[in-house]
C-alpha cells in the first residue's frame, strides 16, 4: 500500500470538508470504522447521538434551520435501517440530507453476512438518489454528486452505501468540481418561462378575490420577501401550509395564518371563497384540500413549483409555472398591478374578527395557553421545532412565524420523535438563536434519549413537553369519530419528566398552573447554560379546533365540538 | 390565455377520472448506472401499474441504455409515472409513444406439442404468418414469429388449440420514424 495515498475513508472526509460540512451526526459500528477513524483528524465535528433516527432528525433540523445539507454517518445493517424514518421525513419535506452508511465488504454482499442489509434496496422509495460504492476510486465523484443532487432543484436525501473494503482501500482519484459533473439525466429548473409568468399576471389582474397559498417551496427558495411584495402590490391575502410557516410574515395584516385541516377559520374561509388561488411551492396536499373535487372548484389556479412532477399530480392548474419560487415571483412582480380587492380584504378582515382562534380560559392548564404565551415571549425570533400531534397544530396556530427557517416540523411524514433531535440539529447550526422544541409526551419519548446529546454539548435548547398523558391527537379522533372508544391512546405510566431530565443532569421546570406559565417560560428562555426541559402538565382531554375532518370539504370546517355524532371521516387519516 | 378572458377556470379542477385500462408504450433513455432498472420498476409498482413487457438494451451512445416498456393502467396515473421517471437522476428522457405511428417489432418463440397428423394445419398457419419453424422434433415444433405485437397476439390465438406448451416473447421494441427522438 502506497503510504502517500489516502484511504477511501480519508478521501471521503476530505470531500466533505470541501463541501463545507461542519457537523456529522452519527453512530458508530464495525462497517463504518474506517470513516469514524478518518474523522479523528478532521476539522469536521462528530456529534455522537443516542440513536440513528435521532441522527437523521438532527441533520434534518440542521438543514432546515440553515439551508445547508445535513450529514449523517451510521454503520451497516441495523444502523442503516434505523435511518429510514429520518429519510422518509426528509424526503417528504424536501430536506437536503447526505446519509453515509457503512456496509459489509464487497465480496460478501448478498451472502447474509454479519450486519449486511441491502440498504440501497431498502431505501429506494425514500431517497432522491442513492449509491452503492464498489470502488474506492469512485468516492470523490459520488460524494460530489451526492451533495449536488441533495441540495439543488427540489432538495432531498441522498444515501451513500460504503462497503468497508471500499473505505479502507486506497483512493487515487482526484477531487471533482461541480463543472466536471456528468449527470445527463439531472436537470434543475431555474427561471420560469416568461409566457407562463405573463399568463399568471393576466389572471391575477382580473381576479377579484385572490389568495396566495404559500408552501415549503417558498421557504426553500427564500421567496418570502418577494411574496410580501406581491401580496402588497396586488393587495391579496396570504395563507400558508404547516411547512410554509415563516416564508412570509404571519403577523402581517394581509396574512391569515395556516390553512387546512387545523388551519385558522379565516384562512380556510378565504380559500373557500376565493376566485383565484396561487400556490407558491405548495403541493395541494390532502391536509390542505380536504374533499378534492369541492376544493376551490370555481377558482382559477396558478401553481409555482420547481418540480414539474407536481403539475397535475393532484389537480390541473390553469397555469403551471415551473421554476424557483423566488425567481418566479420576482419575474411576476413588475407585471402585476394594484388590484381592486378592498371588498375582499374587508371580508377577510371580518372573518378574522368573527372566527378568532380561541380557547377556554378556565378549567385548568391548557396547551393553547402555554403556546400562546410562548409566542408572546419568543415573538417569532426563536427557532421552533415541533413534534407531531395536537401540540404541533396548536403551536402552528398560536406561534406565528415571522422569520424564514425558524419553523421546523415534520409535515409530509408526520414523524413523532422529530422535535427534540431536530431542535438539537438546529441549535448546532444556529448557535446564536434561541431554539425551542415543542413535544407531546408521546413523541418526546420516541427520541428522548437525545437529551444526553444535548446535555453533553451544553446546547441551550429548551424542550417544552406538553404533557396530557395521552396520545392526544389520536384520542381526539376517537372522541369525535369513534364514540369515545379509547384504544391505544392512554399513556398512563409516563415517567416524571422533570425527574427524567434531572437524571441527565438537565435543568427542569414544571408548569401546573396558568399563573406560572409566563414566569417559567421566561426563565427557560433566558436559561443558557445548557438544555432545559419545561413540562407543562395540561388538561388531559382537549381538542384542536378548527378542524376539517379528513375528506370533508373546507365548508365542513368545525370551529367547536359538534353536538351531534360525526360520521367516520372518509379521507385517509 | 389573454387578459381579456373572463376569470373562469379553464382546465382547473380534478385531474380527469381514471379511464379504463389502456396499453401504453414508453421509451426511456437512461444513464447506465447501478440500480436504474429497480428505480424505474419502483415508480410503476408504487402506483399499482402493471408492466406488460420491458426490454433493456444498450443504446447507440456508450454508457447509456434503452428501455422500451409496455404497460397498462389509467392515463392519469401514467402521466404522473412519466414525470416521476423523468425525475430520476439516471433517466435522461421518458417519452410516451402511445397512439403514435412508430416502427415496432417483437419476436416470439412458440413450442407446440403435436403429432405428425396435426403438423400440416400448424405449418399452414405458420406459413400464413410468415413464421419460421426453427426446431422439428418427433413430438414437437418450435416456431419463431417476428413482427408487430398484434400479429403475434393473433398467431397465438390460432395456435392455442394445438397444445402451445411454451411461449417466450421478447417484448415490444419501438423506434420513431424520421428524425424524431424515440
Ligand atoms: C412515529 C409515529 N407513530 C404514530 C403516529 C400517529 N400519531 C399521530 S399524532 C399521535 C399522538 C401524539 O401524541 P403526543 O406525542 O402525546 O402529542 P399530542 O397529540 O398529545 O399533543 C400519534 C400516535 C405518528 N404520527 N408517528
Amino acid at each position: 500500500m502506497d503510504i502517500n495515498l489516502p484511504t477511501g475513508a480519508e478521501k471521503l472526509i476530505q470531500c466533505l470538508e470541501r463541501e463545507g460540512v461542519e457537523y456529522i451526526f452519527g453512530y458508530s459500528g464495525g462497517a463504518a470504522m474506517p470513516i469514524f477513524d478518518a474523522l479523528v483528524d478532521s476539522r469536521i465535528k462528530l456529534v455522537l447521538t443516542r440513536h440513528e433516527q435521532g441522527a437523521t432528525h438532527m441533520a434534518d433540523g440542521y438543514a432546515r434551520a440553515t439551508g445547508k445539507p445535513g450529514v449523517v454517518l451510521v454503520t451497516s445493517g441495523p444502523g442503516a435501517t434505523n435511518t429510514i424514518t429520518g429519510l422518509l421525513t426528509g424526503h417528504m419535506d424536501s430536506v437536503p440530507l447526505v446519509v453515509l452508511c457503512g456496509q459489509q465488504i464487497v465480496s460478501l454482499l448478498g451472502t447474509d453476512a454479519f450486519q449486511e442489509a441491502d440498504v440501497t434496496g431498502l431505501t429506494y422509495p425514500v431517497v432522491k438518489h442513492s449509491y452503492l460504492v464498489k470502488d474506492s476510486g469512485d468516492i470523490p465523484r459520488v460524494a460530489k454528486e451526492a451533495f449536488y443532487i441533495a441540495t439543488t432543484g427540489r432538495p432531498g436525501p441522498v444515501l451513500i452505501d460504503l462497503p468497508k473494503d471500499v473505505t479502507q482501500g486506497e483512493c487515487n482519484a482526484p477531487f471533482i468540481d461541480e463543472d466536471d459533473l456528468d449527470l445527463p439525466g439531472y436537470t434543475i429548473p431555474g427561471r420560469a418561462d416568461p409566457a407562463r409568468i405573463e399568463e399568471a399576471a393576466a389572471l391575477l389582474k382580473s381576479a377579484k378575490r385572490p389568495v396566495l397559498y404559500v408552501g415549503n417551496g417558498a421557504v426553500i427558495a427564500g421567496a418570502g420577501k418577494s411574496i410580501m411584495n406581491l401580496a402588497e402590490k396586488v393587495r391579496t391575502p396570504i395563507v400558508n401550509t404547516l411547512l410554509g410557516k415563516g416564508a412570509a410574515d404571519e403577523t402581517h395584516p394581509l396574512h391569515l395564518g395556516m390553512l387546512g385541516m387545523h388551519g385558522t377559520a379565516y384562512a380556510n374561509k378565504a380559500v373557500d371563497g376565493c376566485d383565484l388561488i396561487m400556490s407558491i411551492g405548495a403541493r395541494w396536499d390532502d391536509r390542505i384540500t380536504g374533499k378534492l373535487d369541492e376544493f376551490c372548484s370555481n377558482a382559477v389556479k396558478i401553481h409555482v413549483d420547481i418540480d414539474p412532477a407536481e403539475n397535475n399530480k393532484i389537480l390541473q392548474p390553469d397555469v403551471f409555472i415551473e421554476g424557483d419560487a423566488r425567481l418566479a415571483i420576482e419575474d411576476l412582480l413588475p407585471l402585476v398591478e394594484t388590484g381592486d380587492t378592498s371588498q375582499w380584504l374587508d371580508q377577510c378582515a371580518a372573518w378574522r374578527k368573527q372566527y378568532p382562534l380561541r380557547y377556554p380560559k378556565q378549567g385548568g392548564l391548557r396547551a393553547q395557553h402555554v403556546l400562546d404565551r410562548l409566542h408572546g415571549i419568543t415573538q417569532g425570533h426563536a427557532v421552533l421545532a415541533t413534534d407531531v400531534g395536537q401540540h404541533q397544530m396548536w403551536a402552528a396556530q398560536f406561534c406565528l412565524s415571522t422569520n424564514n427557517r425558524h419553523w421546523l416540523s415534520s409535515g409530509g411524514a408526520g414523524t413523532m420523535g422529530y422535535g427534540l433531535p431536530a431542535a438539537i440539529g438546529a441549535q448546532f447550526g444556529c448557535p446564536d438563536k434561541k431554539v425551542w422544541t415543542i413535544c407531546g409526551d408521546g413523541g418526546f419519548q420516541m427520541t428522548q434519549a437525545e437529551l444526553a446529546t444535548a446535555q453533553i454539548h451544553r446546547l441551550p435548547i429548551k424542550c417544552l413537553i406538553i404533557n396530557n398523558n395521552f396520545l392526544g391527537m389520536v384520542r381526539q379522533w376517537q372522541e369525535m369519530f369513534f364514540e369515545n372508544r379509547y384504544s391505544g391512546v392512554d399513556l398512563e405510566g409516563n415517567p416524571d419528566f422533570v425527574k427524567l431530565a434531572q437524571a441527565y443532569g438537565i435543568k427542569a421546570f414544571r408548569i401546573r398552573r396558568p399563573a406560572d406559565v409566563d414566569r417559567i417560560l421566561e426563565e427557560a428562555q433566558d436559561y443558557d447554560e445548557g438544555p432545559c426541559v419545561v413540562v407543562a402538565e395540561v388538561v388531559k382531554e382537549d381538542n384542536v379546533f378548527p378542524m376539517i375532518p379528513a375528506g370533508a370539504p373546507l365548508s365542513g370546517m368545525l370551529t367547536e365540538k359538534p353536538k351531534t355524532k360525526l360520521a367516520k371521516p372518509t379521507g385517509s387519516t | 390565455m389573454s387578459a381579456a378572458q373572463p376569470l373562469t377556470s379553464t382546465g382547473a379542477g380534478l385531474a380527469p377520472a381514471p379511464a379504463l385500462s389502456h396499453m401504453h408504450t414508453l421509451s426511456l433513455f437512461v444513464h447506465d448506472r447501478p440500480g436504474v432498472l429497480v428505480r424505474v420498476a419502483i415508480v410503476f409498482a408504487r402506483r399499482g401499474y402493471n408492466i406488460e413487457s420491458l426490454v433493456v438494451s444498450p443504446a447507440a451512445r456508450a454508457g447509456f441504455s434503452r428501455m422500451t416498456i409496455t404497460c397498462s393502467g389509467d392515463p392519469t396515473t401514467l402521466e404522473q409515472i412519466i414525470k416521476q421517471l423523468a425525475k430520476l437522476v439516471d433517466v435522461v428522457h421518458a417519452i410516451d409513444h402511445t397512439g403514435q405511428e412508430v416502427i415496432e417489432s417483437e419476436i416470439a418463440l412458440m413450442k407446440l406439442e403435436c403429432g405428425i397428423d396435426e403438423r400440416t394445419q400448424i405449418l399452414q398457419i405458420a406459413d400464413q404468418f410468415k413464421c419460421r419453424v426453427v426446431d422439428y422434433g418427433p413430438e414437437s415444433l418450435v416456431i419463431r414469429s417476428y413482427g408487430s405485437s398484434e400479429k403475434i397476439d393473433a398467431l397465438i390465438l390460432l395456435l392455442e388449440p394445438y397444445r402451445l406448451t411454451e411461449l417466450v416473447r421478447s417484448g415490444k421494441v419501438i423506434m420513431t420514424r424520421g428524425i424524431e427522438t424515440t
